[in-house]
């Protein structure tokens, strides 16, 4: 199993490692793109009468969505899920035509005094934290399809490592106590085994379910055989699995919304109603359901409501609860998101994953250091000379591409044609240029213990400056941060500022290591020498 | 496990059939079995199929340590086929539209 291990860990080790850099990053996908929008103001919230919201919100709603097979209004809250402050905004869509499965989606964010639309401010073009997000599942540059495949095949092949790291590992308990610092390989092997155990449950769950996620791609095999393979399978499939209903156009509710909102209130507490939702199924009664501010359960979509007839206003019962197969389904995604995480469980959540790059990485650098010995006398081996390049260029150099994906946000014009996507080519050209660089460094051991030092360094200077660029091309900067107690935008800087040490601590490690590495070198051959002489 | 591993080209050899192993036979035994597990797991059908593939890949896993645990090629190769068969061959009898 030990070979299985080694194998299967290397082939994919570096595509996981960007998985786990981008989705690592994504779970702060909200407040990277705070960051990145730097012209939005900083958000208040005022005392609001939300049943006169609601109003409002129906009174827009009846103008611009009168034949509607929903209308649906958000009322200002901060967002737990989405970790930013929700907007007043309405969204609908309208009876489907004839022949077709949906209608037409329609959104708007409106003023909360006189239900104007509201124009926003404009914020510079940028990719944000999404990108970064989406990345890790989605890949970029080549087609979505392609991507999630590519990734469920690195995932699957993941989780065989992980099995089989456990099974290698017997004495796993032992281990986790065992770190033998400044012993070269055994240094490493001893890092691997620490980092893989510490976060294991972590590492299982999120391999698990990101496999989960896209169940139906990587196993069609269960829909295709019960379901069939032509284009609406699938959907036969869901409507099948989800009890889908008809529906029929709504009107506006004769009974007073405002009086639900208030029940609501009455029972959650002020400012805790999110949402008023108004739909008719088929063949039921048409329904108000007030929502909850999501939040303070895994499953965060599945948030409390409370449902009313639309135009008697009598309390309706819910909808009985999910089977435990859509349930369990929906846990292990809501894992994966973790959207339910608190600041401090979301800490726990990012540190995770930062572990993840670390397990990986420890796995990447143990494979080249244990074959490193036996080629040394050879003279090099183009395959270990390709792992150390990738090695350097995607821990080092994917790094410093991240943090230049952020300098290019601050540094590249704001008017900029198409800056989004010049943001995220940036990324890609610093990871390149890292490669073909470790690549022609690595001709041999020394060149390439340099290209270590250098794309530490390289990647250390990247974050370091984040937060000075940013004080010098905007307002929010780290002095304005903390003093308004902003510990986003703050965090952000701080948390770059603590990569930048880290990188810099690396290579100075790294360095020290070899130099002393060196020099015991030149004493053995000095006292070989010595030893002939005499 | 290591007992196959000996001899350059051997060793190839047997990497690469063991790789083809894995992705080719133990794909489809994974594809077969989870097919087999949605139509006789005692859930609505769509439930059943979507339990059933949330598991595969939990099978799949331990079909892969298998295939590359197993001393002997035959024994793999002939491992796969059999239990292929029996999956895909139960599966159709319960389909709906089988002959059972």
């Amino acid at each position: 199993m030990a070979w299985l291990h080694t194998w299967s860990g290397l082939v994919v080790g570096w595509v996981l490692f960007f998985v786990f850099v981008t989705g690592t990053a994504g779970y702060f996908n909200s407040e990277i793109t705070r960051w990145m929008q730097p012209e939005l103001p900083l958000h208040q919230s005022a005392p609001q009468d939300n049943g006169k919201l609601a109003t409002i919100a129906m009174d827009r709603l009846q103008a611009v969505a009168p034949n509607a097979e929903f209308w649906s209004i958000t009322l200002p809250h901060r967002s737990q899920v989405f970790r930013r402050w929700e907007e007043f905004s309405i969204s609908w869509e309208t009876m489907p035509r004839e022949g077709h499965e949906h209608g037409v989606f329609g959104s708007e964010i409106l003023d909360p005094g006189n239900g104007d639309q509201v124009s926003t401010v404009d914020p510079r073009e940028t990719g944000g934290g999404d990108a970064l997000y989406v990345m890790h599942y989605a890949l970029h540059y080549i087609d979505r399809q392609l991507a999630f495949k590519l990734v469920g095949i690195c995932t699957m092949i993941m989780l065989v490592s992980l099995i089989t790291g456990i099974i290698t590992h017997k004495k796993i308990f032992k281990d986790f106590f065992t770190l033998r610092l400044g012993k070269g390989q055994r240094s490493w092997l001893d890092a691997h085994n620490v980092i893989g155990v510490m976060a294991l449950p972590f590492f299982l769950m999120i391999t698990y379910s990101g496999l989960v996620f896209f169940g139906l791609t990587y196993m069609p095999a269960g829909v295709a055989t019960i379901y069939g393979t032509d284009d609406k399978a699938t959907e036969r499939y869901f409507d099948d699995l989800f009890d889908d209903h008809s529906h029929e156009a709504i009107t506006r509710p004769r009974a007073p919304v405002p009086e639900m909102i208030a029940k609501a209130e009455a029972a959650w507490g002020e400012g805790q109603v999110r949402s008023v939702f108004i739909q008719h199924d088929g063949g039921e009664k048409p329904r108000v359901d007030i929502g909850r501010v999501r939040g303070g359960q895994v499953r965060v979509f599945d948030a409390e409501i409370m449902r009313f007839h639309a135009h008697t206003g009598e309390p309706l019962p819910l909808d009985p609860p999910d089977g435990l197969t859509l349930k369990t389904n929906e846990s292990l995604r809501a894992l994966h998101e973790g959207r339910f995480a608190e600041p401090w469980l979301r800490w726990l959540y990012f540190i995770a994953g930062l572990l993840g790059c670390g397990m990986i990485g420890t796995g990447l650098v143990l494979w080249t250091v244990k074959r490193r010995r036996n080629h040394e006398a050879t003279g090099g081996h183009f395959g270990l000379r390709l792992v150390e390049a990738l090695n350097v260029a995607t821990i080092a150099g994917l790094s410093a591409g991240v943090a230049a994906y952020f300098l290019a946000n601050r540094l590249l014009p704001v008017e900029m044609a198409d800056r989004a996507e010049w943001e995220m080519h940036i990324l890609f050209l610093v990871w390149g240029e890292a490669l073909i660089y470790a690549f022609f460094r690595c001709s041999d051991l020394k060149g390439c213990r340099k290209a270590w030092v250098e794309l530490l360094w390289l990647a250390s200077a990247a974050f370091a400056l984040l937060p000075v660029v940013n004080a010098l091309t905007t307002d929010k900067h780290l002095l304005n941060t903390v003093a308004a107690g902003d510990w986003v935008l703050a965090g952000f800087d701080l948390t770059m500022l603590a990569l930048g040490l880290t990188f810099g601590y690396m290579a100075i490690k790294v360095k020290r290591i070899w130099l002393k590495k060196a020099a015991q070198k030149v004493e053995t051959n000095h006292t070989a020498l010595m030893g002939e002489t005499a | 496990m290591m007992a196959w591993l000996n001899g350059a080209a051997h060793y190839r050899w047997m990497v690469a059939s063991r790789v083809l192993a894995a992705v080719v036979g133990g794909y489809t035994l994974t594809s077969a079995a989870t097919v087999l597990l949605a139509l006789v797991w005692p859930l609505p059908q769509a439930e059943a199929v979507a339990a059933a593939t949330m598991l595969s890949f939990a099978l799949y896993t331990v079909v892969i340590l298998w295939i590359f645990a197993v001393k002997r090629l035959r024994t793999l190769w002939l491992g796969l086929v059999i239990t292929t068969a029996f999956c895909a061959g139960l599966s159709w009898l319960l389909l709906p539209g089988g002959t059972a």
